[in-house]
């Protein structure tokens, strides 16, 4: 990643002086070293440590052991992590919303992917319109969409058998809700490489509309399509208004009806399910599209 | 249904890859096959967000069996539960996304006064990314587990100091507010973040040269520039509270103050005769609510934009 002088001294005035000389005077007219510095640790400090102390707190309260009246202190225990496999709901809820996480993404991909690079190539007037289809959602509260879809699903259930009923169907609404995000990650790829031209040559070498999309332009938006994927899986794993009012067991569901039993396994899970979104999300932050585009944007400007 | 749009634009394939010396009609007709490609995406959301919302729209001035009515919106008005619970949720909306917006805006000047490549900034923003998400269930339960009546901070402040407080707070809207900013502050820092990357040196030097402070700068380069990202960011995070159900739900367990908490007691309980409509007319409410902030977000967006590149 490479950085103009320009850019390093805006993101670090200190650092900065290292690769751009700037005026002695004017650096210190312009932030005061000493009470800047002191007002961004107060602030790194109360803001991360409001942020940070509920999960300590979830830490703590999922590893408590027998309690010692004496020291009026808990012992460590992690019985409340293993006790996690003695709830079969719990299992049952975990493996639901994996199911579900799954084909989300597969429907995702194969209802965004296609339309959105056959707009970038054949139909660029219908972008605008794609563009406010996905981003809708963003202005339908879920629970809106909940009160407007309960006939539908309540059609299905009667209707579509086993199948119509089963937990699996909440994937059709999870797409909807996952299509703003997904649309702004996928799209941020597609803008970074020129697909139009891109599908030009994959069609003049003889290639068909299918194998154009899979074979050249999706590995070329590989990022933007693991982004996508990602916050798609995140948001299922945590889905819980409509999964709820519709009565499908998912796994915040029966966290939430296990928390007023058993709050300690209620609160282990959380933050396994956090951790694991976490970690999901800090190996894509490195392959992120964002990532390159910052780089890109940086190599442009002029120094 | 979900393998359809993978296979309409496919079986379209031969259509555009044709020779081009067709007639007229056939390019007229290959024209539409362009759009006809697109269909199974618009059926798709037509089906699972349009309707949904037609059925909203059109239950809010219907009766049961379907006859127009204004009964259900006069239901909402002449009640004393619903235009309370529309306030609340506004004012609980409104206080957080200040918050959020007042705390997250200066996490993400702190974090940009850092190195841009540094270990802080990446944590703090791929955290961001999970703790924005991170409503519902689970952060109710990471609120019950810091102050609830065996919370962390409770059962510290019992044992160590000797000092009982009364923890009920969490249970209502002053601890919703506290709960919420939890998720604002971080969607606050991935929305702002870009635009407080925007600010350039050389405005900072500009400034400077001119013989502006720091306080000349943020009041007349910084500032002007920052506000409309900042008053666009405060416009998503108010709709982002507005719209939250899942937090509430678990932790309210008693009564419905909010209109989300409302509107699902609509849904899960046995209604009155006559008035099953009017959740239908509540979710009108919010729909026209979020649109309206959504349409102004848009707008100023637009204007914010010219300035972050």
């Amino acid at each position: 990643m490479s950085l103009t002088p320009a850019q390093l001294g805006a993101a670090e005035p200190h650092g900065g002086a290292l690769v751009a000389k700037r005026p002695k005077g004017a650096g210190k007219g312009l932030q005061p070293p000493l009470s800047q510095r002191a007002a961004r640790v107060v602030v790194l400090v109360l803001v991360l440590g409001y942020l940070i102390l509920p999960l300590l707190a979830m830490l703590e309260f999922s590893t408590r052991g027998d309690y010692d009246r004496a020291t009026k202190t808990f012992a460590r225990s992690l019985q409340s992590y293993a006790n996690i496999f003695t709830y079969p709901n719990l299992i049952d809820g975990i493996m639901t919303s994996l199911e579900i996480a799954v084909l989300t993404v597969f429907g995702m991909l194969l209802l965004l992917v296609p339309t959105m690079v056959w707009t970038v190539v054949r139909v660029p007037r219908m972008r605008r319109v794609v563009e406010f289809l996905c981003l809708l959602p963003l202005a339908i509260p879920a629970i809106v969409i909940v009160v407007g879809i309960a006939p539908v699903y309540q059609w299905m259930g009667q209707n579509l058998g086993a199948v119509g009923g089963s937990a699996l169907t909440l994937t059709f609404i999870d797409i909807i809700l996952v299509l703003p995000y997904s649309y702004r990650a996928i799209d941020s790829s597609l803008r970074s490489i020129d697909t139009a031209t891109l599908s030009d040559a994959a069609r003049s070498l003889g290639a068909g509309w299918p194998r154009t999309i899979f074979e050249v332009i999706v590995p070329n938006i590989r990022g933007g399509i693991l982004s996508a994927s990602v916050l798609a899986i995140a948001l299922v794993l945590g889905e819980y208004t409509i999964s709820s009012l519709l009565s499908f067991n998912t796994v915040q569901v029966v966290i939430y009806l296990l928390g007023k039993r058993d709050p300690f396994v209620s609160v282990a899970v959380s933050l396994l399910a956090l951790l694991f979104a976490f970690a999901l999300l800090f190996v894509i932050s490195r392959f992120a599209p964002g990532a390159d585009h910052r780089a890109q944007r940086a190599a442009e400007e002029p120094a | 249904m979900t393998d359809t749009p993978a296979t309409v634009p496919a079986s379209r394939s031969s259509a555009p890859a044709g020779p081009v010396s067709r007639g007229a009609g056939s390019g007229r007709l290959r024209g539409a096959g362009n759009y006809l490609a697109l269909l199974p995406f618009h059926l798709y959301v037509g089906l699972f967000l349009v309707l949904p919302t037609l059925i909203v729209t059109i239950g809010a001035f219907t009766t049961a069996d379907g006859h127009f009515t204004w009964n259900n919106i006069a239901a909402v008005f002449s009640s004393d539960v619903f235009p309370d619970a529309f306030l609340k949720s506004i004012e609980l909306a409104v206080s957080t996304a200040i918050l959020g917006a007042v705390f997250g805006g200066l996490l993400a000047w702190a974090v940009v006064r850092g190195n841009p490549n540094g270990l802080l900034r990446q944590f703090v923003v791929a955290a961001s990314g999970v703790l924005a998400q991170f409503g519902g269930v689970m952060l109710a339960f990471a609120f019950l587990a810091t102050f609830g009546f065996n919370g962390l901070v409770t059962l510290l402040l019992k044992n160590q100091l000797g000092v009982v407080l009364d923890m009920s707070w969490l249970y209502t809207l002053t601890g919703l507010a506290v709960v919420y900013t939890y998720f604002q502050i971080p969607l606050m820092l991935i929305v702002f973040l870009p635009s407080l990357d925007g600010l350039r040196q050389e405005w900072y030097d500009a400034s400077a040269s001119l013989g502006g402070g720091s306080w000349a700068f943020w009041r007349h380069v910084g500032g002007p520039i920052l506000a409309p990202s900042f008053l666009g960011a405060l416009l998503l995070l108010f709709t982002n509270a507005f719209s939250a159900y899942a937090t509430a739900a678990a932790l309210i367990s008693q009564g419905a103050p909010i209109i989300t908490l409302q509107i699902a007691s609509q849904m899960q309980s046995e209604v009155v005769l006559g008035q099953e409509n009017v959740g239908k007319a509540l979710a009108l409410g919010m729909i026209l609510i979020v649109s309206l902030v959504m349409a102004a977000y848009a707008w100023i967006q637009r204007r914010a934009s010219r300035w972050v590149r």
